[in-house]
């Protein structure tokens, strides 16, 4: 048995490198230090993968030879016009590096989840800049820390433990003791009310109010202490808001208000109305208080500003909140990247391509207009002919009017797992896990960059994506070379 | 029929991260992705209780969901579906110009199911949402 | 093998002392030789062009995380620029940041072969690798930023030189480093905390350590280490009005640190950035005399210009408390990126005019600079790409160096105030091509310690540049245009003896190798200290071994071994 140490978590954006696997002859047994989601993979990786390569032939997935799905894969790609090569998230930058050039080979579209993820936050900063930091300036320097829209207990779990704060630094120190008492009292408190619900009749009119929101008339006093603090802005109290030191309840779609209020007030402005977003005025002027006096503050935001209404121009109104208060004082904002490597996608793309993700080879060379170049859009339109699915599930993702087109036409997966994707697939690559069974190149959330590990081998007809996509490539080249020379000669 | 007016929420939650990686045909996935959270008062208003079946409307699409007793309220008028094939086939594909379609914040009624609709299995939500793939064109 | 005859040139090889002289070059097998003696050989055929060593760049951001930021902050920068794909080449974008392989392709086609990138956050030092290994043609190297490193400012803090000289030694190896890179030294600790440091004498806050101290510390450790390069500094107030005399005191502040063999032992990079006179951007003047008179009377000082031109480009230095306060400028979008440990970087978009007087008297700045030292294997040409100009404007230089005419024609056309203002019309200085030479390949080539690099003579690696203008019959005083044409496509590239471009085209894409420096320490510092790693895991969000770039992760490796007195 051997224990393999520093190990990266191939799941969530967090990248926690400091995983500890045992290995068994080519078996993973145990996993420790990773959260619930990281355990599940090293323990349940690859569960449905089939063991061959599938081509359909007559409707159904029959058993093929690497090289027949090679060559029909490339005579898919090579032969269609307008071919989207999309995923690249769930995978090494290796494997996105070998997608590119196969992209630019075919004529084809290269864009990656952040399409549907955090695309609006690269927009915006395209628009307005950004004012960031790498997640150790947090865990060393921040005294308060802010997720809005997001939910690092459910989707980045041990985010808290790792970066922000129940971590010790330099300058800070760790929160975690007070929580475990607040908690404790959070939850005597629950139990007092529900044993009250029981005893007593609680009239439903009160409930008929059209906002009721929960939150405090003024903000709790820790929020003034110079401590490490924890405010959480969300439309529901998530299991994150539960050990905050303050939670804000906000009517969905309207954090660009809110935002944009806060920046009123920060510049000394009256604002005519009594609330914005289903929160007073009067405790959006406390909070633009704690934001003012804290010494180093972060926001942390997620999809749930990304995906509401006015998308892009939320991320905006906030990074504008944020660059605002530089002029008080040090504020850093951060988006909570989903996949492990869709910050991985983003920086590789951008410096091959100049673009982070719906980048367009069609024209022979990179273009780039989300909106008209992003895969969601091309599919509604019904535009491309063709699609390569990489560590990716779109059909499981994607509204339906896009997956229509999606699965309508010659689809190509190259995943280490049957999804929903796969069950429409005309070819299927079974391929090695990243970060598992194949080694590579991951970037965390906050663009640091960390080795993937090969822990395990994998079967012998799972290959690498990367090697996948490189003979992908050779076979497409030479089928369009074929192609060019018969045209001369023709 | 009893229908409320909401407004449908997606997201991500531990469950259905853990039930991903244990691979989107598992039962423990389709446990995690193929419900609707529902606040305990509108729970009540719809006349019907945790695990049975509900149907979500929104302009793009219908989907028949195991209603479930949201733990997190209250927050009445709100649903939550994780993010999944289910809470897909009811987004709104409409991008706006910016390449992402609408995942929160959608107009959507809820209402309990009737008798002969029930939640499907993933092969089954595929098969009659996009019919079964032929071969390639 | 291969085997290659550059017949009939004009030769410049400063460094072994040829000027001008017409005759043959020989290369096998990537080296310069003194015959050949194979009966097959390539023949460039060479008459009546000059023929120079392949261009060496000691400071341009081409990779890295806030290169790339850069890049992705600018979509708009491309759309006017693009590079489509070619059976050799592939397809990118450009202009003031342009993507990795075009970065590579372009940088060919002025007839460079070796470049530096001078900024590298060492915890993100793999970041900048992948992209070296994406950027092709050229040899590259990188320099980590050292000076706000806290296992730098903490051992030099309590004036254990020989602690930090090992710390520095394991962090050359662990990020494949080249050379000792300063950035407003403390400032950027300082700025983690949203402040910065007033001059080299005020205390960094939580670390009781002042600039000197940092710039002394890291400079006697370069001398322990024997590293090729000395510290490459980019000063404290960079781009503030009276930053000259900051300036002044960075330069001295190590003079008496300088051996007896009169090796230059700092090197002040873009200094054009660092010669501001005035109080405020009212009073706002050239300080290029006070400098230029500096440089000229002591020999410790290397330096490189950082031109600018009148052209929209971007901004991006680790110097975040400076990126601020372009922004508050310009009100251009900004970006921010704090490295935890270790350093920060600013990224700002800016648009360099004519008409402003702040901006015509930078330009008059650098030209002042590289006139005014009259010892051209101390000034280099630069525009630090891309923050005075991006580096397709060399040739744009070049023509202002080698000619007063070019130079007057723009200074008629610039802001009358920074036109009455600037010393131009008094310098009569026009470079020659040996000067040239010198100041685009030679002595940067030296400055770096790189041995093959920068000349012809046997040995040195045969990178060679040939360009379409025949100094002869071609009076570049006057005939600056066709000074400029020449350099901006090169006729020829060679790089490792093979013909890589032809023509200004790129004909054969090759790699390029990644050079960087393995200091030898004594057997009792070879492992990094128990203390240090149980610092490093306490003080850093990844694990020690994973923040180590292995060797096998840069695709071409060359490393250079150096022992040290450590």
């Amino acid at each position: 048995m051997t224990v393999i140490s520093n190990v990266t978590c191939p799941v969530c954006g967090s990248l926690c490198d400091d995983l500890e696997i045992e290995v068994e002859g080519n078996n993973i047994t145990n996993v420790r230090n990773a959260c619930g989601m990281g355990e599940s993979k090293f323990l349940g990786y690859a569960s449905h993968r089939p063991s061959n390569p599938l081509v359909r032939k007559n409707g159904e997935l029959v058993k093929a030879t690497m090289t027949e799905a090679v060559r029909k894969s490339a005579e898919i790609l090579a032969n269609a016009s307008y071919p989207i090569l999309y995923g690249w998230s769930n995978t090494s930058c290796e494997a996105l590096s070998a997608g590119i050039e196969l992209a630019e080979e075919v004529g084809g579209v290269i864009d990656n989840t952040s399409t549907v993820c955090h695309g609006p936050s690269v927009l915006s900063i395209q628009d307005v800049g950004f004012s960031t930091c790498t997640l150790g300036q947090v865990r060393h320097r921040a005294d308060l820390v802010l997720y809005w829209g997001s939910n690092p207990w459910s989707a980045h779990p041990r985010h808290i433990e790792r970066y922000t704060n129940f971590t010790e630094g330099r300058f800070r120190h760790s929160e975690w003791h007070r929580y475990i008492s607040t908690l404790s009292a959070y939850r005597s408190k629950k139990r007092a009310e529900r044993a009250c619900k029981l005893t007593e009749e609680i009239h439903e009119a009160a409930a008929e109010t059209s906002t009721v929101l929960e939150q405090p008339r003024r903000l709790p006093s820790s929020l003034y202490e110079k401590e490490r603090k924890m405010i959480v802005v969300d439309v529901r109290r998530t299991r994150s808001a539960d050990i905050a030191d303050c939670f804000l309840q906000v009517e969905p779609n309207k954090d660009y208000e809110i935002f944009q209020a806060l920046r009123s007030l920060l510049r000394d402005e009256e604002l005519q109305v009594d609330s914005v977003g289903g929160v007073s005025v009067e405790v959006l002027e406390d909070l633009v208080d704690v934001l003012v006096g804290c010494e180093f503050g972060v926001l942390f935001f997620g999809v749930g500003l990304t995906m509401s209404e006015g998308k892009l121009r939320n991320i905006e109104a906030g990074i504008s909140l944020i660059r605002d208060l530089n002029q008080y004082t040090k504020f850093m904002i951060m988006p909570m990247r989903g996949h492990y490597n869709v910050t991985g996608a983003n920086v590789v793309s951008t410096w091959q391509t100049g673009y982070p993700f719906a980048v367009d080879m069609s024209q022979g060379y990179p273009r780039y207009n989300p909106g008209e170049t992003s895969v969601v859009d091309i599919l509604s339109r019904g535009e491309s002919d063709a699609a390569l699915i990489v560590a990716s599930d779109p059909v499981a993702h994607f509204p339906r009017e896009s997956v229509k087109n999606l699965v309508a036409k010659p689809l190509i997966v190259i995943d280490p797992e049957r999804n929903a994707t796969s069950l429409f697939a005309d070819v299927i690559f079974p391929c090695a896990v990243a970060g598992v069974e194949a080694e590579g190149t991951a970037y965390r959330m906050d663009r640091v960059p960390l080795p993937l590990k090969q822990l395990v081998k994998p079967p012998k007809s799972c290959l690498s994506d990367q090697e996948i996509l490189c003979r992908i490539l050779r076979e497409a080249r030479r089928i369009k070379k074929k192609a060019g020379e018969a045209m001369a000669n023709g | 029929m009893l229908g409320l007016t909401v407004v449908l929420l997606t997201g991500r939650t531990l469950r259905q991260g853990q039930g991903k990686e244990y691979g989107k045909l598992s039962e423990r996935y389709w446990k995690s992705v193929a419900k609707c959270e529902i606040d305990p008062d509108d729970l009540k208003k719809l006349g019907t209780t945790d695990g049975k079946a509900v149907k979500v409307t929104t302009s793009y699409g219908s989907v028949v969901l195991r209603a479930v007793k949201s733990l997190r309220g209250p927050h009445p008028g709100k649903v939550f579906v994780p993010y999944g094939p289910w809470a897909s086939v009811v987004a709104d594909s409409k991008t706006h110009g910016t390449g992402m379609p609408s995942f929160k914040g959608i107009q959507a009624v809820v209402e309990p199911a009737s008798d002969l609709e029930e939640v499907l299995t993933l092969k089954e939500l595929l098969l009659s949402h996009y019919g079964k793939k032929r071969g390639s064109q | 093998m291969a085997e290659l005859l550059v017949k009939n040139g004009f030769v410049y090889d400063p460094l072994n002392g040829v000027n001008g002289e017409k005759m043959d070059l020989f290369a096998k097998d990537g080296k310069i030789v003194d015959k050949l003696n194979g009966r097959r050989k390539r023949i460039v055929d060479a008459s009546g062009m000059i023929v120079m060593p392949g261009g060496v760049d000691i400071h341009s951001h081409i990779a890295g995380p806030k290169v790339n930021a850069g890049r992705l902050l600018r979509p708009e920068d491309h759309y006017r620029d693009v590079e489509p794909k070619t059976d050799k080449t592939r397809s990118g974008v450009g202009r003031s940041i342009p993507s990795t392989f075009t970065t590579g392709y372009r940088y060919a086609r002025l007839g460079y072969t070796t470049v530096m990138e001078p900024a590298m956050p060492p915890l993100l030092a793999r970041h900048v690798h992948e992209e070296l290994n994406d950027t092709p043609m050229i040899d590259k190297a990188a320099f980590p930023l050292l000076s706000d490193c806290w296992f730098v400012l903490e051992p030099l803090q309590k004036g254990l030189i020989e602690e930090a000289a090992a710390y520095v030694a394991w962090a050359m190896e662990a990020t494949r480093g080249y050379a000792i890179k300063l950035v407003n030294p403390g400032g950027l600790e300082a700025w983690g905390f949203g402040r910065n440091v007033r001059n080299i004498d005020d205390t960094v806050p939580h670390f009781n350590i002042t600039p000197r101290e940092i710039i002394r510390g890291l400079c006697r450790v370069n001398r322990l280490l024997h590293l090729p390069h000395s510290i490459h500094v980019h000063t404290n107030n960079l781009g503030k009005p009276g930053n000259y005399e900051t300036c002044l005191e960075t330069m001295k502040c190590v003079e008496d640190l300088a051996p007896s063999d009169s090796r230059p032992v700092i090197h002040v990079t873009h200094l054009q950035f660092s010669s501001f006179k005035g109080d405020d951007w009212q009073t706002f003047e050239s300080g290029a005399e006070e400098i230029a008179r500096y440089v000229n009377t002591h020999n410790h000082v290397t330096t490189d210009m950082g031109q600018v031109v009148f052209t929209d480009t971007t901004t991006m230095t680790a110097d975040g408390p400076f990126q601020y306060i372009l922004y508050q400028l310009s009100h251009n979008k900004w970006v921010n990126n704090d490295v935890e440990i270790e350093t920060s970087a600013g990224i700002v978009p800016f648009t360099y005019k004519r008409s402003s007087f702040v901006h015509a008297t930078q330009w008059s700045i650098g030209l002042e600079l590289a006139l005014l030292v009259n010892d051209p294997w101390r000034m280099y040409m630069t525009t630090d790409h891309p923050n005075a100009a991006p580096f397709i404007f060399y040739p744009k230089i070049i023509s202002w160096l080698v000619s007063r005419i070019a130079r007057e024609k723009l200074l008629n056309k610039v802001s009358k105030r920074a036109r009455h203002k600037s010393l131009l019309p008094t310098i009569d200085r026009e470079y020659t091509f040996y000067e040239l030479a010198i100041a685009t390949r030679a002595g940067q080539a030296k400055s770096l310690g790189l041995k093959d690099k920068g000349h012809l003579g046997v040995g040195a690696d045969a990178d060679i540049a040939i360009y379409n203008v025949n100094p002869e019959e071609v009076d570049p005083s006057k005939q600056y245009k066709r000074v400029r044409k020449a350099f901006k496509n090169a006729e020829y590239t060679i790089k490792d003896g093979q013909i890589v471009v032809k023509k200004g085209e790129v004909v054969k894409p090759v790699d390029g190798r990644i050079f960087w420096v393995k200091p030898e320490l004594s057997s009792s510092r070879m492992e990094i200290s128990p203390k240090l790693k149980e610092a490093f895991e306490d003080y850093y969000t990844v694990q020690y071994e994973n923040y180590i770039v292995p060797e096998h992760h840069l695709a071409h490796s060359h490393p250079i071994s150096i022992k040290t007195e450590v």
